[in-house]
């Protein structure tokens, strides 16, 4: 971070900021600059501090500017005057006096803290708006890890990828460190003084000039401020921008039930659920916590319920869509449909159900069959069915769905309706068109941006740049200095949520206090801090600003109370009260005319592609684009790293002439943008997507480099504020060429030889995805089988391997008499969501290496999750397999390293001795699942030194030349040995977790002693579904798998089998 | 094979392997006038261009050194690369010199004597840079020497059951026993050279090494016996070298590298890709150095002929792999295979097949067999065959195998090839270097085999 300040001066890339020729070296900012520098990046050097283009400019030059600027007609004389007196005063830098700094050891140790022990708050952190409860694990003042919080209902223990990666956004070193003024760093006094002026200004009209945007707010805290400051600003006017927000959600709430409602569902009591596009599980603000509620009805294994819950049947979950889902990736059934046929599917689903009327839907024949198949399971199971969809819906299919569930009686069981969380519910779209149109007429004086960045997220016909220069004082306040901070008068500085007070809600209204664990590593200024300072209370602290609401609220023993709300993580009861709403009909007849509509109208626009924006599964909005965990965690389905595309079906392809990772410029309307497709199984033909947040232009400060920071394109250039989520009819024209995509999964389909998509849309025989699928099943890898096959015969998944006998080995039988370490990993219910890829990566200290290395094929995931495509390969099911270290008992790792580097414990783990190691790679040659990962460059060394402060302490950091892989998490065991001993108790049962099961939302994994029956996992291995990978080779893994197994209904099963038996003919063919 | 034993049948002409005409004492002259005449223009080109290699080979290691094996294109899964694939070709090809020295000396193949010096040295150097290759490719080199077992404050042996450990041995015994045959056989010849060197210098430098040779009987039967004793010795070793090298894939569990063939046909392939690269590099030099007299149509034939059998052999191999694949019934095995021939990298395979199977069948044909040019046609599409093998087996073995999802694709990058490219470099300047200043052809045993010297006192060492 440091240095790249005297880089990017040096390169000009801010000449607009260098100053005028000839201007003085400002010292007196440099000392400001100096002083405000603090923390670990102290003293590096005074050039690197001072950053500024000046010193960039002092550095261009050989000599200082002073020194240069003789006057003219300089004589000898003069010069050898000069050059003494230089000389005497260079001797002059010795007398200068070190300052005296005292260092202090604690003369009395802070309450709690022993040092190597961590501590664990609780606090929150919010994603768009909405909270989910995390206890956060801080070392010696440094926090390191988010874990989920147990008591917190969108957590349960659990998070998503955006809460595991949010310590490494506190230390992103691309993070904003200073106010600016036009780009020059100043103070926050300079910031105040002015501000105060203006608004004095304002504060005689009432405010009419004063302009608020935030994103989505549930803080309550933030509510009574706004309020607040609506008392001293009467007319002022308060919008809001949530790029990703539900608005679409809003808006058929609007229509349905004529007020806003915050939908729920309540997957534990769903018998049936039919997914009608939706990627529920994982992109809605209560996605952490419905992945647990969906697993709990989804485990066949058998000696489930966990803690005494009466074990529920299993339920059946049909997915019908365009688009590649995680929820499909755990679905019964998957059928996949062009757009049109989707919605026509919910439409004749209305129909059927005597929701809706009007004119009967055509679909293809496998559509039909599947519909009188869902039809009849969802009204058999009447308050005990669910149709989920999702936010991109239209708002018109979202209003059929609330008809359909309605109907089906699933209202107040699998549905519930809330009031809203968010404070205050607008139209996101409205409220930021508003604010337009008052900026371009003339009526914003000051514009207050808080944690946004419109200049980048707003749709692209609002012209909100244009706008925004109208602005008289713009005023940006956010994490990172970034394309609208560019273009506005200030920025602040945001403090990560880390390191500031505030409160937030969770999708559910449950409120939680959020306590920061380290002081603002760059004086940040929280949003309250900014509010309290508009609202002329100047000085006030964040920590007073959230008590003051608190107070009056939590009543009685208030310090009791602010106590328990802290340690809790959430303050009990503040749920949102349920709304007792109905749909209204008249709602329903206009949005199933809607619906037709557009049926009609896709369907007569045959050559037309329907792009559908998403949210990026890892960098969202965008607003993680300079997280590097984030950027470099594989994105379910596409396994692509570091980019976004065009992604489309292999019939579009085909249809449209269109290459594997050709550039393309695709229209929408008159707006173009230049991308690059990427041909995925899965997505149903007249369909692509292309997610949002790249192909930023300014993604902070610090580290621009495109490796590091992704490079892809962006699809808010494209997003008008009518196709918020879907543009119903873009042209996408084929560029030719190749642009180089990573991909962590079957990357060389190109240089296999695939290419090769058919006129038919076919993908070819040879290409790697499709070989590897094929192949994945062939070999059993991952296995899957239905609840009907396995009720005929328990034993049928242990059938399909064949395990050698234990004796089939040289070496003596080694006995394990105290912990044996195991882990069982349930694929029933893996829906791919990620976290515990970036868990393990935030637990082990684990490097991210870029983009181009990815290219290499050296990713360093401890923990990868395989994505295979089973069946029918144009409309295939999608399984997920997350892939740790197996720990073979009989590990061919070991007998092969030269130095035994890797070797056995008595506790059954292949441990790796990193002082010892070589690096001679035969291990992970020898390795037949491949989850050994090389340093092949300096992959940590390379890393900023503010990421050091994230390390864990209790993991070594690997130098290059050196191998590592998953361990089980050993530190966390030898913590967990190391606490029985001390306290003279066994490890008590099902206590300790890795990283990867602790955030596993699904509680996929489980990890224990395998000598112990007492233990999950113990009990997960003894069940019938259980398998090893591989097994024939006589490894012995010590992870093993539980098969899925799908919950079919028999009329659809036979229609796939049917398929299924001619792909295979098909297959045959193509080998024999 | 032939042999020059005179059998009461009518055979087919051969050769000599001496051309007529030639004296002990022609045969003296002839040889170290190439070591003590000026030095011919041509060598400095060629020895310049050598160096210049060599020079790119330090740039390769200065730069691995520094930045880290991730220069090179090695990856997950493919962990070996370049790295083993020119280990493997190069102590291949530092097969031949042994089996020329040891193994036909034994066999008493005479012609064998006026090739065996120069094969000798080509071992050396091919081991030489085979050697380099296991540390280089290391993740930190530094601590190589982690893999000899040497007592230390770790209290740590090197892990035995590793074949890394295995090749440690192997090929550290082989340089050993190299070095030592072939400086024992150039004791008589250094002395000659001290004797004959006219500058002082020269004396001097070729006195020290020939250890006060003499020539005196007492000297000639310790010789001989040493001789003898250290032929015995690396005889074994032809075959256990690469037979420890084909370990490394063997012991792993990788399909395509799991098979018990891998000895037999690593060992031939050894021999066949020595012997192409004998002739690679004898055939102009015997031009250059005009020593038609002394290698003659005769070696070719001879060397054309082990080639062919070997080369057979090694088709043999490939053959049986296929057929195991099959026969065994191991998908695993099925799939690496068919994967080989139909696969992303199935340009290799079919080159391979090309080199070393279809080009080398014309040394059925005598002429080709004795034609320098069509022996150096051949030799080099068995250079290249012999580096496609070695490749076909590290890369694509690796590079599909159990788990789908981790299948990945190689290619070297230009570090690869400037370290590959290096050491040929370093081989060519050694060789340079040894042509101008040591004998290439053995001075005392060429005079044995002057017609005029048979049955004379001189015996042929035996």
């Amino acid at each position: 971070m440091d240095s790249d300040h005297g880089v990017k001066g040096k390169c000009g890339v801010e000449a607009s900021r260098r100053p005028e020729a000839g201007a003085p070296l400002d010292l007196e900012e440099l000392r400001e600059r100096l002083r405000r520098k603090r923390g670990p990046e102290l003293w590096r050097s005074l050039e690197e501090l001072a950053g500024t283009p000046e010193f960039a400019d002092m550095l261009h030059r050989e000599f200082p500017r002073q020194a240069s600027e003789w006057p003219e007609g300089v004589s000898r004389r003069n010069f050898l005057q000069l050059a003494s007196a230089s000389l005497a005063l260079a001797g002059l830098t010795g007398c200068t006096k070190q300052p005296i700094e005292k260092i202090v050891p604690y003369v009395r140790k802070p309450e709690q803290l022993i040092p190597g022990k961590p501590l664990f708050f609780a606090t929150a952190l919010t994603h768009g708006g909405y909270a989910t409860g995390v206890l956060a694990e801080s070392h010696m003042g440094r926090p390191t890890k988010i874990e989920g919080n147990p008591d917190h209902p969108a957590s349960l223990g659990a998070t998503d990828v955006f809460a595991q990666a949010a310590v490494l956004t506190l230390y992103d070193p691309a993070r904003s460190q200073a106010i600016t003024h036009g780009g020059r760093t100043t103070t926050w006094s300079a910031f105040t003084t002015e501000l105060g002026e203006q608004l004095r200004a304002q504060e005689a009209l009432g405010g009419t000039g004063i302009r608020l945007l935030t994103g989505t707010v549930t803080s309550p805290t933030l509510a009574e401020q706004i309020q607040q400051l609506r008392t001293r600003f009467p007319r002022m006017a308060w919008h809001r921008w949530e790029p990703a927000g539900e608005r679409q959600s809003f808006v058929a709430s609007l229509r349905a039930f004529g007020r806003p409602v915050e939908t729920r569902y309540d997957f534990t009591k769903a018998d049936v659920v039919l997914a009608i596009d939706s990627d529920v599980l994982t992109r809605s603000a209560g996605s952490t916590r419905y992945q647990r509620d969906f697993a709990s009805r989804r485990y066949v294994r058998s000696n489930q319920p966990r803690a005494n819950q009466p074990q529920q049947p299993v339920s059946r979950v049909y997915c019908v869509e365009s688009l590649p889902t995680n929820t499909s990736t755990v679905a019964d059934h998957r059928l996949q449909l062009a757009p049109a046929d989707v919605e026509a599917f919910v439409l004749a689903l209305a129909q059927g159900l005597g929701v809706a009327g009007g004119a009967p839907q055509t679909l293809p024949q496998k559509a039909v069959e599947w519909l009188k198949a869902v039809t009849a399971d969802l009204q058999a199971a009447p308050g005990r069915s669910l149709v989920v969809g999702d936010e991109y819906l239209s708002p018109a299919m979202q209003v059929l769905l609330h008809g359909i569930n309605q109907r089906l009686g699933a209202v107040g069981s699998t549905v519930l309706y809330s009031e809203p969380v968010e404070v205050d519910p607008v139209d996101h779209l409205v409220s930021l068109t508003g604010l337009v149109q008052d900026m371009n007429a003339g009526r914003v004086e000051i514009l207050v941006m808080l944690g946004v960045n419109p200049v980048y997220t707003a749709p692209a016909d609002l012209g909100f740049a244009a706008a925004l220069a109208k602005v008289p004082l713009r005023i940006h306040h956010g994490l990172y200095e970034d394309e609208t901070s560019e273009r506005c008068h200030w920025h602040i500085p945001a403090a990560h949520e880390l390191e500031s007070w505030g409160d937030a809600r969770a999708f559910d209204g449950t409120v939680s206090i959020i306590q920061p664990l380290i002081e603002p590593l760059f004086e940040g200024k929280s949003v309250h801090e900014l509010l309290a300072l508009l609202a002329k209370q100047p000085g006030v602290t964040g920590y007073d600003i959230v008590r003051q609401h608190w107070q009056p609220l939590l009543g009685g023993d208030f310090e009791a109370a602010w106590h328990k709300a802290l340690h809790d993580g959430l303050l009990p009861d503040t749920q949102a009260a349920p709304a007792g709403v109905a749909v209204a009909g008249g709602a329903v007849q206009q949005a199933a005319a809607e619906v037709a509509g557009s049926v009609a109208r896709t369907r007569a626009q045959q050559d037309q592609v329907r792009l559908c924006f998403r949210p990026d599964p890892t960098i969202w909005d965008g607003r993680h684009a300079t997280n590097v965990w984030l950027q470099e965690l594989p994105k379910p389905i596409t396994k692509l790293v570091w980019d976004n595309a065009v992604i489309i079906g292999p019939v579009t392809a085909a249809k449209l002439e269109l290459a594997h990772e050709e550039p393309v410029e695709v229209t929408w309307k008159d707006r173009k943008l230049r991308a690059a497709v990427w041909v995925q199984p899965g997505v149903a033909p007249g369909v692509a997507s292309l997610s949002l947040g790249y192909g930023r232009t300014r993604k902070g400060d610090g580290d621009q480099d495109e490796e590091k920071t992704g490079q892809g394109f962006n699809a808010y250039a494209l997003r008008t504020s009518d196709a918020l989520w879907t543009a119903p009819g873009v042209t996408i024209r084929g560029l030719g060429g190749r642009y180089v995509f990573a991909c962590t999964q079957n990357h060389h389909a190109i240089e296999s030889g695939i290419q090769s998509i058919s006129p038919q849309g076919e993908i070819s025989e040879d290409s790697e995805v499709r070989k590897a699928s094929e192949e994945a099943e062939r070999r059993h890898i991952l296995r899957v089988g239905t609840l009907r096959e396995m009720r005929a015969d328990p034993d049928f998944i242990e059938k399909e391997g064949e395990e050698p006998p234990a004796e089939m080995t040289m070496y003596p039988r080694y006995e394990y008499k105290g912990h044996a370490w195991g882990m069982a990993i349930d694929l029933n219910v893996c829906t791919g969501c990620s976290s515990c890829v970036v868990a393990c990566q935030a637990e082990n200290n684990i490097p991210v290496v870029g983009k181009e290395q990815v290219l290499r094929g050296r990713e360093m995931h401890w923990l990868r999750i395989d994505r295979y495509f089973y069946g029918d390969f144009e409309e295939p099911a999608i399984h997920n397999q997350p892939v740790p270290c197996m720990q073979c008992e009989n590990a061919p790792c070991e007998v092969v390293c030269p130095v035994a580097a890797t070797s056995h414990s008595d506790e059954g783990l292949n441990d790796m001795v990193y002082n010892r190691c070589v690096g001679t790679r035969y291990c992970s040659n020898n390795c037949p699942y491949k989850v050994r990962r090389f340093n092949f460059l300096r992959f940590s060394e390379r890393e900023s030194p503010l990421y050091r402060m994230l390390y864990n302490p209790d993991v070594t950091v690997r130098m290059r030349g050196v191998m590592e892989k998953c361990t089980y998490c050993v530190q966390r065991i030898e913590q967990a040995k190391i606490e029985s001993k001390v306290e003279s108790q066994p490890i008590p049962p099902n206590r300790l977790q890795t990283a990867c099961q602790q955030a596993c939302p699904t509680q996929a994994i489980a990890f224990g002693d395998i000598n112990d029956g007492e233990w999950d996992v113990t009990r997960w291995k003894a069940d019938k579904l259980n398998y090893a990978m591989l097994e024939e080779l006589n490894t012995r893994p010590r992870t093993t798998y539980l098969a899925k197994v799908r919950n079919t209904h028999p009329a659809i099963d036979a229609i796939e089998a049917i398929e299924q038996r001619g792909a295979a003919e098909r297959t045959d063919d193509g080998h024999s | 094979m032939a042999t020059l034993d005179d059998a009461p049948l009518a055979k087919p002409y051969r050769p000599p392997v001496v051309a007529p005409g030639h004296t002990p004492a022609t045969v003296t002259d002839k040889i170290s006038s190439v070591v003590l005449q000026r030095t011919p223009k041509w060598w400095y080109p060629a020895f310049g261009i050598s160096f210049l290699l060599l020079m790119i080979l330090l740039m390769a290691m200065t730069k691995l050194f520094l930045t880290g094996i991730g220069i090179w294109g090695v990856n997950q899964p493919i962990g070996w690369g370049f790295a083993i694939i020119n280990f493997v070709w190069w102590i291949g090809i530092g097969h031949a010199g042994t089996l020329i020295s040891a193994i036909l000396l034994l066999l008493r193949q005479e012609w064998r004597t006026s090739i065996n010096r120069f094969a000798e040295a080509m071992t050396l150097f091919a081991v030489a840079c085979a050697g380099l290759y296991p540390v280089l490719h290391l993740g930190r080199p530094w601590l190589a020497y982690w893999l000899l077992p040497y007592p230390n404050t770790m209290g740590l042996w090197p892990q035995f059951r590793s074949p890394l450990i295995w090749d440690v041995f192997a090929v550290s015994t082989y340089a050993t026993v190299s070095f030592l045959f072939w400086y024992t056989g150039l004791v008589p010849d250094l002395a000659t050279l001290r004797d004959r060197a006219k500058h002082k210098l020269a004396k001097i430098l070729y006195g020290i090494p020939a250890m006060g040779w003499r020539g005196s009987a007492k000297h000639w039967h310790n010789y001989e016996v040493a001789y003898l004793l250290l032929a015995g010795l690396s005889t074994p070793l032809v075959l256990s070298v690469h037979t420890v090298v084909s370990f490394d894939f063997t012991i792993g569990i990788i399909p395509g590298w799991h098979a018990t063939i891998f000895p037999p046909y690593f060992v031939a392939g050894a021999i066949y890709a020595g012997f192409a690269m004998v002739l690679t590099l004898t055939l102009p030099l015997r031009a250059a150095f005009g020593l038609q007299d002394f290698i003659t149509q005769r070696h070719l034939q001879n060397m054309g002929k082990v080639m062919l059998a070997t080369g057979l052999i090694v088709v043999y191999g490939y053959a049986m792999e296929f057929f195991f694949a099959w026969y065994g019934g191991n998908h695993y095995e099925r799939f690496a295979f068919l994967n080989r021939a139909t696969g992303p990298y199935r340009w290799f395979w079919a080159s391979l097949l090309l080199c070393n199977f279809l080009v080398p069948q014309l040394l059925w044909i005598r002429k080709v067999r004795s034609s320098p040019f069509g022996l150096f046609f051949v030799s080099m599409f068995i250079n290249v065959g012999m580096w496609l093998e070695r490749f076909v087996i590290v890369v694509t073995s690796l590079h599909r195998d159990f788990v789908p999802s981790s299948w990945g694709m190689y290619r070297g990058t230009i570090w690869d090839w400037a370290t590959f490219i290096g050491t040929i470099g370093l081989f060519l300047s050694l060789l340079f270097l040894f042509v101008r200043l040591l004998p290439l052809i053995s001075i005392f045993e060429m005079r044995t085999l002057v017609p005029d010297a048979k049955g004379s006192s001189t015996e042929m060492p035996r």
